[in-house]
C-alpha cells in the first residue's frame, strides 16, 4: 500500500514543474502580449521569394 | 480590385495625379517610393495580408535632429551597453498583420538591426541595433520612410525601462495551484468510508493539504490582508475585513482540527475562495494597452526643440532645457512647446490639441504664441516668454486636482454594503458563541469560527468585479473605453453633463462651408477652385477640398499675401480671395469679424463670402433631447459667442450655455456644480478641457481616431459613437441593479449557510458544496442579466 505515498508525491511533482514552466512563462513576458505572436505564426510560409533572390531564404530563418 | 484606389495606402487616386508603376496604380510619389523600397528588399508580400495596409510618408526633415543629441539619446534608450542598443518606439499606424510583418522584417531594409519585435496591442515596436552601423535617427527616417514614423514625445523622455505588475498572475497562478492539488487530495475525505487504508493514509493527506494551503494562504490571499488592515486604519469598513476575516478565520480553525485530528479541515474551501475571488480580480481588470488614460501634456509636447544660438547656429535642445529669452525655430507640423512671441513675419497656428477647434488661427510678428498649438506651412520663428512649466496651458497641471490620488475618491458600492454586514456578522457570530457557550463550549467555539467561515463574503464580494467586467467588455466593443470598472459606479450616479463645445459636440473633421452672397457663374466658379488649389493655405486647402471637381485651367499670375489673401488672374480677370480687410469691398458688421469667412471679389466687384461654420454631430438635436429629461446639461465653450442663437436654435431651451472659459475656469466651473452636491460628467476633447476632465466625477473624452490622443480622463468614447451616449448612462445605471439583485442573491446563499454555522452543523463538506455552488451561481446570473440588458437596448 505503500505506493500511495510514491504516486502522490510523483503526482505532486509533476504538478509543481508545470507550475515552475508556468512562472517561467508569465517572466518572460509570454502573457504580456497575447495577440502578436497569433498573427507572428502564420508569417513564415507566405514570403514570396523571387527566383534571383535565394539568400534572403536564410535569412528569414535567423528572425 | 478597384481601379481607383492607391495600391499602397487604399486611397482613392485623383485621375490627373496618379502614377503608373509596376503595373500598378498609386496616389502620389510618396507611396510609389514605399513601393519601391519594398520590391527592392523583395518585401511585397506586405500587400498579401492586407489590402492596400500603407500610409503615406511625411516629410520629416530635420524633425528628429535631436536624436543626435547624446543625452536626449541616453533618455529614450531602453537598454544600451558597448554596441547594442535597443529601443522601444510607439508606431501609430499599426493596424494589422501586414505591418506586424513588414516591422518585424524591419533587419532586410536596414542593416545594423538584428531584432525587431512588434507588440500589437500596445502599437510599439521593440528594435535591438548595432549603433557602430546605424543610428536610432536613421532607423526614425527608415521608419518614416515606409509609412511608419514613430511617434516621440516628452513622454519617451522619463520611461527608460517600464515595470510590469504580474504579481497578480502569479497570485492566481499560486491559487490555483493549490486550488487543483488539494481539492484532489480531499476527494477521499469527503466520501468519508470507514476504510482501513483511508484511515491509515489520513495523516499523510491532511498533512500535504497543510502544506499546499500554505501558500495560498500566505501568498496569493495577501493583498486582502493589507486591504483589510488600511480600511481599518483609515476607518472606513470595506468588503475585505470580512473576507480576511474568513480567511485567517478559517485558516487557524482547520489548522486546529487537523492538528487535535478532529477533522479534515476547510483547507478545500479556503483555496476556492481564494482561487476565485483572485479570478474576479483579473476579471475585472480589462486593458486596452493601446490607449492611455493618463496622458498630460507630456504625450503632446515634443521632447526636443532647435534653438538658434546667438551665432545662427542650430543646436537641439530638451525642452527641459528652455528658457526665457531663447529663440527657436518651428517647422512644419511641430508644436510649439512654450509660450512665445513670434519674430517671423506670420503663422497659421492649429490649435485643435488644444481647443478642438478646426480652422487654425493666423499670427503676425509680434502676436503672442501658446504653447500647444502645432505651426502649418512653413518655418517659423519665436521668442520665448516663458518656460515649459510656467506657460498658459501647461500650468493647468500644477492643479491640485492632478496631484490626487484618484483611487481614494470613490467609495464603491460593495464598500458600502459592507458597512453594514461587517458589524452584522460580528453580531451573528458572537450572539451564536453567548447562545452556546452556555450549553457546550467546544461547540461554542466551533459555532463561532463556523460563522466567520461561511459568511466570508465571497459572493458578494465576486458579484460587482464580475457584473463591470462583463459590462465594461460590452461596453469596449460598442467603442466606449473605460479606464477601469470603476467608472460604470460613477456613471450610473451622474446628475449633471457638461460638454465642451468645440470639438466634441462640434467635429474637427470637417467644417460645414455656408456660400453667402450673389450667385457666382459657373465660370467664375471654376477660376475660384483653381486659384484655390494653388495656395497653401490651411482655409484655402479646406474650402478647396470642400468645392466640387472641377476642370483645371492654367492660371496666368497668382499671388499669395501672407496673413491676408490671395490675388490671381486669367487672363484680365482678375480675383481677390481672402480676409475682410484684404477684400477691402467686403461688407461686414461687428458679429461677422467672429466668424471665419473667406471673401470673394472678381474683376473689383465683390461677390460674398464663404463662411467656415461648426459642423455639429449628427444625432445631437435627439441625444440632447433625451438626456434633458434625467440630467442637467450644460454647455461649456472657451469660445466667443459668435454661435449662441444658432445654438439656442437646436438645443432644448433649459441647457445653459457659457461662453469664453478658459482651462481653469472650467475646472472651477465643474468644482462649484460638486460642492453643490452634483455628480458631474464632462464630456471633453481638448487639451484645454484636462483640467476639468479630471475634476469631474467622469471624465470623458470624446476622439475621433482613438489611438492618437486624448487627455487624461476616465473614459474614451470613440466619436462616432457619440450619439450613443444616453444608451451607456443607462446601461451603467443597469449594472448597478444586476449588482443590487445579485446582492440579495448571496445573502441569501450566506443566510442557509449560516443556518447550517449557527446550528453547529456545519461540516467541511457542506461549507465546500455551498462556496462553489454559490460563487458559480452568481457568476452566471450576472453574466446573463448583462448581457440581456445590453442586447435589449440595442434593439430597442
Amino acid at each position: 500500500m505503500s505506493v500511495i505515498y510514491l504516486l502522490i508525491t510523483v503526482s505532486i511533482f509533476v504538478a509543481i514543474g508545470f507550475f515552475i514552466a508556468f512562472v517561467i512563462a508569465v517572466k518572460s513576458g509570454q502573457y504580456d502580449d497575447d495577440y502578436t505572436p497569433s498573427v507572428r505564426m502564420l508569417f513564415d510560409d507566405e514570403t514570396k521569394f523571387t527566383s534571383q533572390n535565394n539568400e534572403s531564404k536564410t535569412e528569414e530563418k535567423q528572425v | 480590385m478597384s481601379a481607383q484606389n492607391c495600391f499602397h495606402c487604399g486611397l482613392a487616386i485623383d485621375e490627373n495625379e496618379e502614377i503608373h508603376f509596376d503595373e500598378k496604380l498609386f496616389c502620389c510619389a510618396g507611396c510609389k517610393t514605399v513601393y519601391e523600397i519594398f520590391s527592392s528588399h523583395d518585401l511585397t508580400s506586405y500587400y498579401d495580408f492586407q489590402k492596400s495596409p500603407g500610409a503615406t510618408p511625411q516629410d520629416i526633415k530635420g524633425k528628429y535632429d535631436f536624436l543626435e543629441n547624446e543625452a536626449i539619446l541616453s533618455k529614450i534608450l531602453e537598454f544600451q551597453e558597448g554596441d547594442t542598443a535597443i529601443v522601444s518606439l510607439n508606431i501609430p499606424h499599426i493596424h494589422c498583420s501586414s505591418c506586424i510583418w513588414i516591422l518585424e522584417n524591419l533587419n532586410r531594409i536596414q542593416p545594423g538591426i538584428s531584432i525587431s519585435q512588434v507588440n500589437f496591442p500596445e502599437k510599439k515596436v521593440r528594435i535591438t541595433y548595432n549603433s557602430n552601423i546605424v543610428s536610432l535617427k536613421t532607423i526614425v527616417y527608415t521608419l518614416s520612410s515606409i509609412g511608419y514614423e514613430p511617434y516621440i514625445s516628452l513622454e519617451n523622455y522619463e520611461t527608460g525601462k517600464s515595470n510590469i505588475d504580474r504579481s497578480l498572475t502569479y497570485k492566481l497562478g499560486v491559487a490555483f495551484f493549490c486550488f487543483g492539488n488539494i481539492m484532489l487530495l480531499s476527494f477521499p475525505e469527503y466520501f468519508e468510508i470507514k476504510e482501513f487504508w483511508l484511515d491509515n493514509y489520513k495523516p499523510f493527506f491532511r498533512g500535504l493539504i497543510f502544506i499546499l494551503a500554505l501558500p495560498s494562504f500566505l501568498y496569493s490571499a495577501s493583498g486582502y490582508y493589507v486591504s483589510a488592515y488600511k480600511s481599518i486604519k483609515s476607518g472606513m469598513l470595506n468588503i475585505d475585513i470580512p473576507i480576511a476575516l474568513g480567511l485567517i478565520v478559517m485558516f487557524i480553525r482547520s489548522t486546529y482540527d487537523i492538528f487535535m485530528n478532529y477533522g479534515s479541515g476547510f483547507f478545500d474551501s479556503l483555496a476556492s475562495l481564494v482561487f476565485f475571488m483572485l479570478l474576479g480580480k483579473m476579471f475585472q481588470i480589462k486593458t486596452y494597452s493601446f490607449l492611455s488614460f493618463e496622458r498630460d501634456f507630456k504625450s503632446y509636447f515634443p521632447i526636443a526643440v532647435t534653438r538658434i544660438n546667438s551665432d545662427l547656429s542650430e543646436e537641439s535642445l530638451p525642452i527641459y532645457d528652455v528658457e526665457k529669452g531663447n529663440r527657436l525655430l518651428i517647422r512644419n507640423q511641430e508644436l510649439i512647446p512654450v509660450d512665445g512671441i513670434l519674430i517671423s513675419e506670420s503663422a497659421e497656428i492649429d490649435y485643435s490639441f488644444v481647443t478642438g477647434e478646426a480652422v487654425p488661427i493666423t499670427k503676425k510678428s509680434g502676436d503672442k504664441i501658446f504653447a500647444g498649438g502645432k505651426q502649418i506651412g512653413k518655418i517659423i520663428e519665436m521668442e520665448v516668454l516663458h518656460s515649459v512649466s510656467q506657460s498658459y496651458l501647461t500650468q493647468l497641471w500644477s492643479n491640485d486636482i492632478f496631484q490626487k490620488n484618484v483611487d481614494q475618491k470613490h467609495k464603491t458600492i460593495t464598500d458600502a454594503i459592507s458597512r453594514y454586514f461587517t458589524p452584522i456578522l460580528l453580531l451573528i457570530a458572537f450572539g451564536g458563541f453567548g447562545y452556546w457557550i452556555f450549553i457546550d463550549a467546544n461547540t461554542a467555539f466551533n459555532v463561532f469560527t463556523a460563522v466567520l467561515i461561511v459568511a466570508c463574503p465571497c459572493a458578494l464580494a465576486l458579484t460587482a468585479p464580475f457584473t463591470f467586467g462583463n459590462i465594461l467588455r460590452i461596453l469596449g466593443k460598442q467603442k466606449l473605453y473605460l479606464k477601469n470598472a470603476l467608472v460604470i459606479e460613477q456613471l450610473a450616479k451622474v446628475n449633471t453633463i457638461v460638454f465642451d463645445k468645440t470639438g466634441t459636440i462640434t467635429t474637427n473633421k470637417k467644417s460645414n462651408i455656408a456660400y453667402e452672397g450673389k450667385a457666382i457663374s459657373d465660370e467664375d466658379f471654376i477660376f475660384i477652385k483653381n486659384t484655390l488649389r494653388a495656395s497653401n493655405h490651411p482655409l484655402s486647402r479646406m474650402l478647396y477640398d470642400f468645392l466640387p471637381e472641377e476642370k483645371k485651367i492654367k492660371i496666368d499670375d497668382f499671388q499669395e499675401i501672407t496673413g491676408k489673401g490671395i490675388l490671381a488672374s486669367i487672363g484680365n480677370k482678375k480675383i481677390k480671395i481672402g480676409s475682410a480687410k484684404f477684400v477691402e469691398s467686403a461688407v461686414t458688421d461687428a458679429l461677422e469679424i467672429k466668424r471665419t469667412s473667406l471673401h470673394i471679389e472678381i474683376d473689383s466687384l465683390y461677390y460674398g463670402k464663404f463662411v467656415f461654420e461648426n459642423q455639429y454631430r449628427e444625432g445631437l438635436e435627439k441625444l440632447f433631447a433625451t438626456l434633458n429629461t434625467d440630467y442637467q446639461i450644460k454647455v461649456l465653450s472657451g469660445d466667443n459667442d459668435g454661435e449662441k442663437d444658432h445654438l439656442e436654435a437646436l438645443l432644448p431651451k433649459n441647457i445653459e450655455l457659457i461662453f469664453n472659459q478658459k482651462p481653469e475656469q472650467k475646472l472651477d466651473f465643474i468644482k462649484k456644480l460638486q460642492e453643490k452636491g452634483q455628480n458631474v460628467m464632462m464630456v471633453g476633447d481638448g487639451l484645454n478641457d484636462a483640467g476639468a476632465l479630471a475634476q469631474s466625477n467622469v471624465g470623458i473624452s470624446i476622439s475621433e481616431n482613438v489611438n492618437v490622443f486624448s487627455p487624461a480622463c476616465d473614459v474614451i468614447l470613440d466619436a462616432s459613437q457619440f450619439s450613443r451616449l444616453s444608451y451607456f448612462l443607462k446601461l451603467s445605471r443597469k449594472a448597478i441593479f444586476i449588482i443590487k439583485m445579485s446582492f440579495a442573491l448571496s445573502l441569501l446563499y450566506n443566510v442557509i449557510g449560516l443556518a447550517f454555522a449557527v446550528t453547529g452543523n456545519l461540516l467541511p463538506l457542506v461549507a465546500a458544496i455551498i462556496m462553489p455552488l454559490s460563487t458559480i451561481t452568481i457568476v452566471s446570473f450576472v453574466t446573463f442579466m448583462s448581457n440581456y440588458f445590453s442586447n435589449r437596448k440595442l434593439n430597442s
